[in-house]
């Protein structure tokens, strides 16, 4: 295949059948692969589609500086993306992501600002909105809010899935600015009756929990449970578990939340099997492994790499 | 109908710095009443409208790891031996 650039290469990754953690060939998962696009995770569709809306808005002139808060693949897509284009990008991270991003995001030229572990996400939020305050030439493009990260999903993730597999039953993919279920749930649950549409969202070490009050939670605006059937929270131990099983059973070597993802995909797999109900069911691998090795997630013991984890952002 | 309850930091105040809790209930409403009885002031942090009848937008629970907002939110059935988890509700995950 040939592309006019890496940035137009994005997307259209494989769908590959998992035939050894499928429970029978009746009820069988499909895992698609997207560290197969440029920068090695589903972020580059939302990363691609925010930066053409914002032009297409006028909101970013040559020369303009974009912020965005984010814990790392959202950040590595941007630069990229912004590095092509000739936009400034500085990114908000939590000082509790791995190495390997920071690393890959000043290789990308990217400037990073950190925020503190304790609060994870919300935090980088919170000091990316006020950065935007100080800096209102700055263009926040803003994933967890921003229509044009679900409508990636909406014009591809979706298409891509339900031309590989039209007899899919189940969806299955992580939840964060939930994105990629808004945006693939809703263009599958128009055209698949009785779909389900499954969240996993990882559950973290209380550090990262560590509000100083209920009130400064935080829910994405993109969020619609409607698009939703079922959400699932996934402790770090089975996420782990999980991943492990899919390097060892099906050599796919994927990041700490496919882990959590394949969990619930196995979780609705099982019921299927017991209901005896025949189920096609989609998942999605949203990176590799390789930013991950550092966290010790795949060496030594579970119970090792799950201690390891503490306190991390791993998804 | 005893179930266990994992309680975030946020909200231990309530419960003497205890993060796991047993309850009962036969929903997720009756589980929180009960939990009143011995944690005051646990059940106005978790709901809120009138009389308490939805769920903060800012608090999720979980039971067996499932959201219980997929499954009928405060009325969710509650079987013995289930696992609740109380967790404020952030940013982060991938996707």
């Amino acid at each position: 295949m040939r592309f006019d650039s890496l940035a137009d290469s994005v997307g259209r990754t494989p769908l590959v059948g998992l035939p050894r953690l499928s429970p029978s060939p009746e009820v069988r998962l499909w895992a698609k692969l997207e560290q197969d696009n440029p920068t090695g995770s589903i972020k580059d569709r939302a990363a691609l589609w925010m930066i053409a809306d914002g032009e297409k808005r006028g909101l970013l002139t040559p020369g303009a500086t974009v912020l965005e808060p984010t814990s790392g693949n959202t950040g590595i897509s941007l630069a990229m993306v912004c590095r092509q284009r000739g936009y400034r990008l500085v990114c908000v991270m939590p000082e509790n992501t791995s190495v390997e991003r920071r690393q890959l995001l000043r290789m990308w030229g990217a400037e990073i600002r950190y925020s503190p572990a304790a609060g994870g996400s919300n935090e980088a939020v919170a000091v990316a909105k006020r950065l935007a305050a100080e800096n209102p030439d700055w263009v926040m493009l803003y994933q967890y809010g921003n229509p044009a990260n679900a409508q990636a999903h909406y014009e591809t993730t979706g298409p891509e899935i339900l031309e590989d597999l039209p007899e899919i039953t189940h969806f299955v993919a992580g939840l964060g600015t939930t994105g990629t279920l808004m945006g693939t749930g809703r263009y599958l649950k128009e055209r698949v009756p009785g779909i389900a549409i499954v969240a996993a969202e990882p559950r973290y070490g209380e550090l990262v929990y560590g509000l100083r009050n209920i009130d400064e939670g935080f829910v994405p605006e993109l969020y619609d449970p409607s698009v939703l059937t079922s959400r699932y929270s996934v402790g770090p131990k089975e996420a782990l578990r999980r991943t492990r099983e899919l390097v060892q059973e099906e050599g796919i070597f994927a990041g700490i939340s496919t882990g959590a993802i394949l969990h619930a995909a196995l979780g609705q797999a099982d019921r299927a099997v017991r209901e005896g109900r025949p189920a096609e069911i989609a998942l999605i691998v949203c990176d590799g492994g390789w930013k991950y090795l550092s966290t010790g997630a795949y060496a030594g013991t579970l119970e090792e790499a799950e201690a390891a984890l503490e306190g991390q952002l791993w998804a | 109908m005893a179930v266990q309850v994992r309680v975030p930091t946020i909200l231990r105040t309530h419960t003497g710095g205890a993060k796991l809790v047993e309850g009962a209930g036969a929903t997720v409403a009756d589980l929180f009443r009960d939990l009143d009885t011995r944690y005051s002031g646990l059940r106005g942090r978790l709901v809120t409208g009138d009389d308490g009848a939805e769920l903060h937008r800012f608090v999720n629970i979980y039971v067996n790891d499932e959201d219980v907002r997929f499954l009928g939110g405060l009325d969710a059935k509650l079987q013995d031996g289930d696992e609740v988890t109380i967790l404020p509700a952030v940013a982060g995950g991938a996707g």
